[in-house]
């Protein structure tokens, strides 16, 4: 990327041709970098600004995480695998992983309906319906769990019409979501649907009619066209999409608790594990299991963001 | 982020009316569904919101209020322990905020108005709570000021307490709540440019003044805005508050509604609940007011910046 495309994508104003501002909006010459040095002191603060934020982050953030770290290392590398490597955590982390990724791709699947509705088309309660979509944000998660679990129950709202339903190999007992997995990726489903509308909507909405019309006139149907104009460009924002609610789904615990029934090797996850080894003040193999989850979500995140960068970069030849 | 961008939507989409007029065939032919494929998706979609948002919230306030008003009002403010939860709620949500307000803005500040080294790896930082579990989050602050924690001696020696009291859960909710007002308002930031902040210290105005009456008044809709959602987070916060409360007979909201779910308690945890439910339906609706105003706030600024150039 060039240095110019950077400023422009971080979002930053280039107006003022003249004069110091320009030189703030990023070094548009490297001749000017030394004019760039003193034009930082124009606009004060920003020693204090900066040492405030490092300070913050360092003393609430990142010390306590490195915290966590160190006392993962007070075990013995054999320990550590000891502990990280029971059958109950290993099949957590399964369960976790597994569950956040089923969750993520149907919130994909959800969101982009939801999405595409709400940007293309008129129908009543439209704006009612934008409104709802964050729900999931401002909702506690313990209040989510709570009347999930209520909900599909044998006698709830939901679970009296689905539990009913027996559908050989996967629900044989019929569709019963509380306390099972099902009830999992459920919950954590809801949780990640208004990551991907609110990834895809500004983009859906940014489309040029050009390129569709350009399309039909081809000879295109709405389906190829759907599937091989919109889509692509759509791609970056629902993998940001997917990120964000895969990144929610790993780490949740108020939500799942109530829907899964923590039954250890069927329905706990990861942080059921790390919470239980904390209330028997186990608490080097608390913050070894926190690694392996800290691990595992920084790994699938930064794979995620290669995998996009790397298929934007094969987009681009 | 969000309003940012829809600004420049709009300008993309918003090209002379007569030309657009003259396309409008084309276009419309190319880009509209057939009716039974709309009715189809649209019914897809509130069937989906249906079931997943408003189903749930809807059966929040029916199980709240199914043993009539009267139990509802007793579940609420006759319970001792109940109450004890709203007035903690109400103590931690708001100073983790305004820590998290203070962070923003300095962040802001540095990430939106200066270059710098190392500013990328920053703003990764300041969303990296995202990304750890807030059971996680809890477990870091049982490590460093438990009993057996890195400061847990000096703090029993001091006979100061931090786990399981206020200072923790407050400690807890500023650690997942971190990023929400920094978020908002570097996009808002970077959007607004630094020109009147340079005019006003080229004027002569101290950092203090400059702050006061030209950044505050320009960001304050987004401000308000990281506000709401960092106290919906804040508010709503369980997991990393659960661990550190130690079921030590503090709690907020969320860990009553846990609590009186686990004495089987139904009506009494569903009546915490709705008034969570509330909240949360209160901030969506400040949430809508405040996109308008912000996003209103950006329109005035881009066409300003276009008027200058």
């Amino acid at each position: 990327m060039k240095r110019a495309d950077k400023i422009a994508s971080s979002g930053a104003t280039v107006v003022a041709p003249l004069g110091p501002s320009a030189a703030i909006n990023g070094s548009l010459a490297p001749a000017r970098r030394h004019a760039r040095r003193g034009i930082r002191r124009v606009l004060p603060g920003f020693g204090a600004s900066l040492g405030y934020t490092l300070g913050y982050l360092s003393l609430l953030v990142i010390i306590p995480l490195g915290a966590c770290f160190a006392k993962a290392m007070t075990l013995s590398p054999s320990e550590f695998w000891r502990v990280v490597s029971t059958p109950q955590a290993v099949a957590a982390y399964k369960l976790s992983v597994g569950a956040s990724l089923v969750a993520a791709a149907l919130s994909v699947a959800l969101g982009l309906l939801v999405a595409w509705v709400l940007s293309r088309y008129e129908f009543p309660l439209k704006r009612l319906l934008d409104s709802l979509v964050d729900l999931p944000f401002a909702l506690p998660t313990a209040v989510a769990g709570l009347v999930y679990s209520a909900l599909y129950v044998p006698k709830g709202w939901l679970g009296q019409f689905l539990v009913p339903v027996k559908i050989p190999m996967i629900f044989p007992n019929g569709i019963r979501l509380a306390y099972s997995r099902a009830g999992i990726v459920l919950v954590l489903t809801f949780l990640g649907v208004p990551f991907v509308v609110r990834a895809l909507q500004p983009v859906l909405e940014s489309l040029e009619a050009d390129v569709e019309e350009a399309a039909h006139l081809l000879g295109a149907t709405r389906w190829q066209t759907f599937w091989r104009v919109i889509l692509p460009v759509l791609r970056p924002a629902l993998v940001t999409g997917f990120a964000l609610s895969l990144a929610r789904g790993l780490g949740e615990y108020g939500a799942v608790v109530f829907v899964s029934g923590n039954k250890p090797f069927q329905t706990e996850i990861a942080p059921v594990v790390i919470v239980a080894s904390i209330e028997s003040y186990h608490y080097a193999e608390a913050a070894a299991v926190a690694v392996v989850l800290l691990v595992l979500s920084f790994t699938l995140l930064v794979g995620i963001n290669l995998l996009e960068r790397w298929s934007k970069r094969f987009y681009a030849r | 982020m969000r309003a940012s961008s829809r600004i420049t939507d709009r300008n993309a989409s918003g090209r002379p009316a007569a030309s657009q007029a003259a396309r409008g065939a084309h276009v419309r032919a190319a880009q509209q569904d057939p009716l039974w494929v709309r009715v189809l998706l649209i019914g897809a979609a509130l069937t989906v919101m249906g079931v997943l948002v408003v189903v749930p919230v809807v059966n929040v306030f029916y199980q709240a209020l199914s043993d009539g008003l009267a139990a509802y009002w007793k579940n609420l403010f006759g319970d001792a322990g109940t109450r004890n939860s709203i007035l903690m709620t109400l103590v931690v949500a708001p100073v983790a905020v305004v820590m998290n307000v203070v962070f923003g803005l300095a962040a802001a500040w540095a990430i939106a108005r200066f270059r710098f080294p190392g500013r990328t790896v920053l703003t990764a930082l300041v969303d990296l709570p995202f990304s750890v579990s807030p059971v996680v989050a809890g477990l870091v602050l049982v490590l460093i000021f438990g009993l057996t924690g890195y400061f847990g001696p000096w703090l029993r020696a001091h006979d100061v307490k931090i786990l399981f009291a206020t200072p923790g859960f407050i400690l807890a909710t500023a650690f997942v709540t971190v990023p929400f007002v920094a978020r908002e308002l570097i996009p808002v930031m970077e959007a607004l440019g630094p020109e009147e902040e340079i005019a006003a210290v080229s004027l002569g105005a101290n950092a203090w003044q400059v702050f006061w009456r030209v950044t505050l008044p320009n960001i304050k809709w987004g401000l308000l805005y990281g506000v709401i959602l960092c106290n919906a987070r804040a508010m709503g916060e369980f997991g990393a508050v659960y661990v550190v409360s130690g079921h030590g007979g503090n709690e907020t909201m969320p860990l009553r509604v846990e609590k009186l779910f686990q004495e089987s308690n139904h009506s009494g945890s569903f009546a915490v609940a709705s008034v969570l439910t509330l909240l949360a339906l209160v901030t969506l609706v400040v949430k809508v007011v405040l996109e308008h105003k912000t996003r209103s706030d950006l329109v005035e600024a881009a066409s300003l910046a276009g008027d200058k150039s």
